[in-house]
């Protein structure tokens, strides 16, 4: 059962195969039966869950279940969650119990799906190995010596475990698609402003946006029609028309344009990704669709951008926790200086506070026009370069991240290394457009992700683009032999 | 940018972030080699090129000036630290 996609689940829940409880139970028991070895679990909300499940087979039987009616999933744990704890992998909310559900959460509920628990994560979103959550790290299940990616790890490495068939997560630098690759699973991160942000705790307001973790591209459809769509709590969600992302899924690929950036396979990238993701290409190739080479000559420049715009976000972002509200409040403060200096030098992890004081700096007096302004800047001439490279192709396609699954303790000791794990991912989230990572080999036995990025809101393409691949290739239908 | 104890103490107070002394040196040497990284965007001319705040150019959203809310002040003060009478308990700020 555990290795079925949603789409199968749903059926056989329609057909009366297994009830919601049954399985909801089936993956409750995967999860208490291996998640002690790769700690992709925060919060298991069995109780939660199982009542859950009862309410779905109630809406089954009924005759009025829709699509993911029954099917149990996990949530990042950034996801503000009414009444079971969010963490957001910090020790700052440990004990934090939100008052009310994100949108995301809202829209699951509605839809009658069953939330089994809240997955691991860097702290606060900020991370490429999930090594900075205050948790523990998180085991890529492909081998456990090294990391799953991040900042979703949790959500990335439980899918690929089968612990839950499907996950959401967040990306502000690629924080989906990246994990996604690592561990060898789909990955989906929307257009900016097309899912909801209300409640999803803030890393980079301008660049979060919240996607999905699935076996197949048929599942993240699947997901994203439960997810998108416009929501007045959110001051920056598009008010767009939300298609049935499941309906394009087998368009013919015969004519299209796949848009190859010289940028995104020269130095840098492991020959034996390399190698993987040609061979990806080349399917497409056979698929009938056109291969063009294009260039986005400012892609250099989108990890230094990156490091002024999302730490000066955050560092405004995480001024809330001030320990007067709610999260940690450190003991016997001496004045009311001492209480938000020290309740944030104790909450937070390094990681965080280098991003809140490098977004400080930043911003400072004095700095502002050389290195936020300037950022900016870079930004708009990164996102004029995929503007016009969409004037000449459909989507593009390159390696999701430059290397396989590095060891634990890598690059813990180095930020900057750590940053340039995200470099072909990052400027996607500079321009605010989709984009996917779909498993298409394995180098040195670890999985390799191919990078799909498209124009804004053009994300049933891409899942036409992903899903027409996996009906030819069986990458996304690999597991690892531990968790079979 | 090479940043050295003083820096970072004044940024850590900015921050409003108790650091330890022996932490200071740690984070000297990896916040300068971020901007070191960061200042790779001073060898492109950026001088026509107008700042990019929203990936679509949108604008604020207004709406009518109503309330919108309901008050919830007793359940949101459920989870704070320190609390009387719907108020938020912080140490004395004014002899």
């Amino acid at each position: 059962m555990h290795s079925k996609t949603i789409a199968e689940l749903a059926a056989g829940l329609k057909k009366g195969d297994f009830s919601s409880e049954e399985l909801t139970t089936s993956f409750l028991q995967r999860i208490k039966q291996f998640d002690q070895e790769i700690n992709s679990f925060i919060t298991v909300s069995e109780e939660h869950a199982l009542a859950q499940a009862k309410a779905a087979d109630a809406i089954i039987a009924k005759g009025n279940a829709t699509a993911l009616t029954g099917i149990p999933f996990a949530q990042k744990d950034i996801f503000c969650s009414n009444g079971i704890k969010t963490t957001c992998g910090s020790k700052m909310l440990e004990n934090f119990i939100a008052p009310y559900d994100s949108t995301v959460i809202h829209n699951f509920n509605q839809a009658g799906s069953v939330m089994v628990g809240k997955t691991n994560m860097d702290e606060f979103a900020m991370g490429s190995s999930n090594e900075t959550s205050y948790y523990g790290g998180v085991q890529n299940p492909w081998d456990a010596s090294t990391v799953p990616g991040g900042s979703s790890g949790g959500s990335a490495a439980a899918v690929a475990a089968r612990l839950v068939p499907a996950s959401t997560g967040t990306d502000t630098g690629g924080s989906i698609r990246q994990p996604a690759a690592l561990c060898g699973i789909t990955g989906l991160k929307p257009t900016y402003g097309r899912v909801s942000r209300y409640g999803m705790i803030a890393f980079a307001s301008s660049l979060d946006q919240a996607g999905t973790f699935t076996q197949t591209a048929e599942d993240s459809a699947m997901m994203l029609n439960v997810m998108a769509g416009f929501d007045e709590k959110d001051s920056t969600s598009i008010d767009k028309e939300v298609p049935d992302y499941t309906a394009n899924l087998n368009s013919d690929l015969k004519g299209l344009k796949i848009g190859l950036p010289k940028e995104y396979f020269g130095e840098g990238l492991n020959a034996d990704v390399a190698k993987v993701v040609e061979e990806a290409i080349e399917e497409y190739k056979k698929m009938g669709a056109e291969i063009i080479e294009i260039s986005l000559p400012n892609s250099h420049l989108s990890v230094p951008a990156y490091y002024v715009i999302a730490p000066a976000e955050c560092s405004s972002n995480l001024s809330r926790f001030d320990g007067v509200r709610y999260g940690y409040r450190c003991d016997e403060p001496k004045d009311l200086e001492d209480l938000y200096k020290r309740s944030r030098g104790e909450g937070f992890g390094d990681e965080v506070k280098r991003r809140i004081m490098i977004g400080a700096y930043a911003l400072s007096a004095g700095y502002y026009d050389a290195y936020y302004l300037k950022a900016q800047k870079i930004r708009h001439l990164i996102s004029d370069d995929f503007k016009q490279a969409f004037e000449k192709v459909d989507v593009i396609m390159g390696p999701t991240s430059p290397e396989v699954a590095f060891k634990a303790g890598e690059k813990s000791d180095d930020p900057v290394s750590m940053y340039l794990s995200d470099i072909y991912t990052i400027a996607t989230n500079l321009a605010g457009l989709p984009g996917m990572s779909v498993p298409c080999g394995f180098a040195n036995s670890m999985p390799v992700g191919l990078q799909i990025i498209g124009n804004y809101f053009d994300e049933s393409r891409l899942l036409n683009v992903a899903h027409k691949y996996q009906q030819t290739t069986n990458w996304h239908k690999q597991m690892p032999e531990a968790f079979k | 940018m090479s940043l050295d104890k003083n820096d970072v103490e004044k940024i850590a107070h900015l921050a409003r972030l108790a650091i330890s002394d022996e932490d200071i040196p740690g984070y000297a040497k990896s916040l300068s080699s971020i901007l070191e990284l960061v200042e790779q965007m001073n060898a492109v001319d950026t001088d026509n090129i107008s700042p990019m705040a929203h990936p679509q150019d949108a604008f604020q959203r207004l709406r009518e000036d109503v309330v919108t809310e309901e008050n919830q002040r007793d359940h949101f003060q459920e989870i704070a630290p320190a609390v009387e009478n719907g108020l938020y308990l912080v140490p004395k700020v004014i002899e």
